[in-house]
């Protein structure tokens, strides 16, 4: 199997049509806690690639769950970091709408989680997911995205504003936006 | 507030030079530690303090200050006369720091009351030191750390900084209480002496039995009360030790997490400890695994300048003065609130 991918948490390795994503041990925490911290994010993980699809959110087939590996369908496209379009960024911004009207919140909204097949886009790495109906949540998803955007792209304004035509197809957008730049004004997550 | 008189029965001996690095005398008193410092760019001069033990219970605000108002001119005069005894006079001291936040209001005004009337007396600089930019940069001194993640963990305050385009952001905080606090809470209701982080810390040594606590990670955010409340009731059916063991693997994890991912998000490969909870020898184990592991950096100063100092406000006016950052007093009122990303970093 080859290695796609090795960050902090995890690994990610090709397996033929299939992905696994295996959380990786942590020698700083104690053995009980670093596997039910690992356990119980894979769960959510898979749990919420699943939501999301019901949702109508294009995500990776979960084809296998263990306790701490997923292995789920290899999704052959490019992330949209590497393929950015105005067109592209808006129906990300419908797809975040509809996981915002069901209360997911995808917790790492970069453009490296954004993964484009065709003209179909799907949302990976729910890691750092979990539901919530709250306000400030949904604009922290926002936030990452937009601060990723700045940070990497010329057009970062006209990406933006693209983005919001699709995500003002979710009913609370306009209390999510608002939120959004009162966190800009706390100058975070730099 | 009483008049200031500082003056020292001990005579300064003359060995004064032209090549002789300018001082900066700093007090620090946002919380617990009324604490001077004087330093010059090469080293610390001298360093007096005294801390302010409650009673009962934890920290109420209102003592604090008449500690700080009792002992700040004692505090002063031995640091004045510690100097001396090095050699130094008054008129090398050509600024004046003092904490203006974040921290409680009622403190930060006696010492920056103090603050004023000296360099009013000595017609010197007055430097407004953010409390929090403090602590990063007495560490970066003390560890010769050029460019690191912060891991800032104090009573009040718990953040995860990193130094970006003229500022220290914030990357990570946390969303209730400062994780010392929430140590110090729990250590109270179950009878445990104050400060509680230590006890905590010994009993913690005893136990190997993990009970478990809600883990509680955002992102880069983490929050400490759920698991408080949590940690108190297990306190009811098990062993103390176990609670407290319990209680330092899961907090200390979560910091510990979070810094790595501040490490692989920016991708430095430095990392600073600093803030009281700091001393934690458990903590500094943890951070030190996890640097190791992916070959980064951990640094960590002394633990009289990892807890709050008057030092770190003498180093960090030192900084600030050399790139003009002095106001004027009518301009000095101090900002219980202030976040250390509101300041502009111009000294690097
Ligand atoms: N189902 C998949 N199909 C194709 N590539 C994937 C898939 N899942 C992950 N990847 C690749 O691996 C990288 C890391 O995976 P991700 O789930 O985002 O984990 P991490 O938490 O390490 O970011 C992704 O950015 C993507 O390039
Ligand atoms: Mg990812």
């Amino acid at each position: 199997m080859e290695v796609i991918s090795h960050c902090a948490e995890a690994i990610i390795l090709r397996d033929g049509d299939n992905v696994v994503k295996r959380r990786l041990p942590k020698r700083y925490r104690i053995r009980e806690l670093d596997e039910m911290i690992r356990r119980q994010r894979t769960k959510s993980e898979a749990k919420l690639i699943v939501e999301a699809r019901k949702a109508g959110v294009p995500t990776p087939v979960i084809k296998d769950l263990s306790d701490f590996e997923i292995v789920m369908e290899y999704i052959d496209g490019r992330p949209l970091k590497e393929v950015m379009s105005e067109e592209l960024v808006r129906k990300a911004g419908e797809l975040v709408a509809k996981l915002h009207e069901r209360n997911i919140i995808h917790g790492d909204l970069t453009t490296t989680n954004i993964l484009v097949r065709g003209d179909r886009i799907y949302l990976i790495d729910f890691g750092l997911g979990y539901f919530d109906e709250d306000v400030e949540s949904k604009a922290v998803d926002l936030h990452v995205f937009f601060q990723t955007l700045e940070s990497t792209e010329i057009k970062a304004e006209e990406l933006k504003k693209s983005f919001l035509e699709g995500y003002k197809r979710y009913k609370g957008w306009k209390a999510v936006v608002e939120r959004e730049k009162e966190i800009r004004k706390r100058v975070r997550y730099a | 507030m009483r008049d200031i008189k500082i003056d020292s029965p001990v005579e300064s001996v003359d060995i004064r030079n032209s090549s002789r690095s300018e001082l900066i005398l700093g007090i620090e008193g946002t919380a617990w530690n009324l604490s001077v410092g004087i330093v010059s760019e090469e080293e610390v001069i001298s360093f007096a303090e005294s801390a302010y033990l409650p009673k009962s219970g934890g920290i109420h605000p209102r003592e604090a200050a008449q500690h700080h108002a009792e002992k700040i001119v004692d505090v002063l005069r031995e640091a004045l006369k510690k100097m001396k005894e090095k050699g130094f006079s008054e008129e090398d001291i050509r600024g004046v720091a003092f904490s203006i936040g974040p921290g409680l209001g009622q403190s930060l005004r006696i010492v920056a009351t103090a603050a004023r009337s000296l360099a009013l007396k000595w017609r010197v600089s007055l430097i407004g030191v953010n409390h929090c930019i403090a602590h990063i940069e007495v560490g970066r001194w003390m560890c010769g750390t050029e460019d690191p993640i912060v891991l800032y963990l104090s009573g009040a305050n718990s953040q995860v900084l990193g130094y970006m385009a003229g500022r220290y952001r914030i990357f990570g905080e946390t969303l209730d209480i400062g994780l010392g606090n929430a140590l110090d809470k729990f250590a109270r209701s179950v009878g445990l002496k104050h400060p509680g982080g230590p006890e905590i810390e010994r009993l913690a040594q005893k136990s190997s039995r993990y009970i478990e606590l809600p883990y509680t990670v955002k992102g880069m955010d983490f929050a400490f009360s759920g698991i408080l409340s949590a940690a108190k009731k297990l306190a009811e059916k098990y062993p103390l030790e176990d609670v407290c063991y319990s209680l330092q693997e899961t907090v200390f994890a979560m910091c510990t997490e979070v810094a790595e991912r501040a490490l692989a998000h920016t991708q430095k490969d430095e990392l600073l400890l600093v803030g009281g909870v700091g001393m934690n020898k458990r903590l500094q184990k943890m951070l030190k695994d996890m640097c190791e592991d992916r070959g980064a950096r951990f640094y960590t100063p002394p633990p009289e300048y990892t807890k709050d100092n008057g030092v770190m406000i003498a180093y960090t006016g030192l900084l600030m003065m050399r790139s003009g950052c002095t106001i004027p007093i009518e301009k000095s009122r101090v900002n219980p609130d202030f976040r250390p990303d509101e300041v502009e970093v111009k000294w690097k």
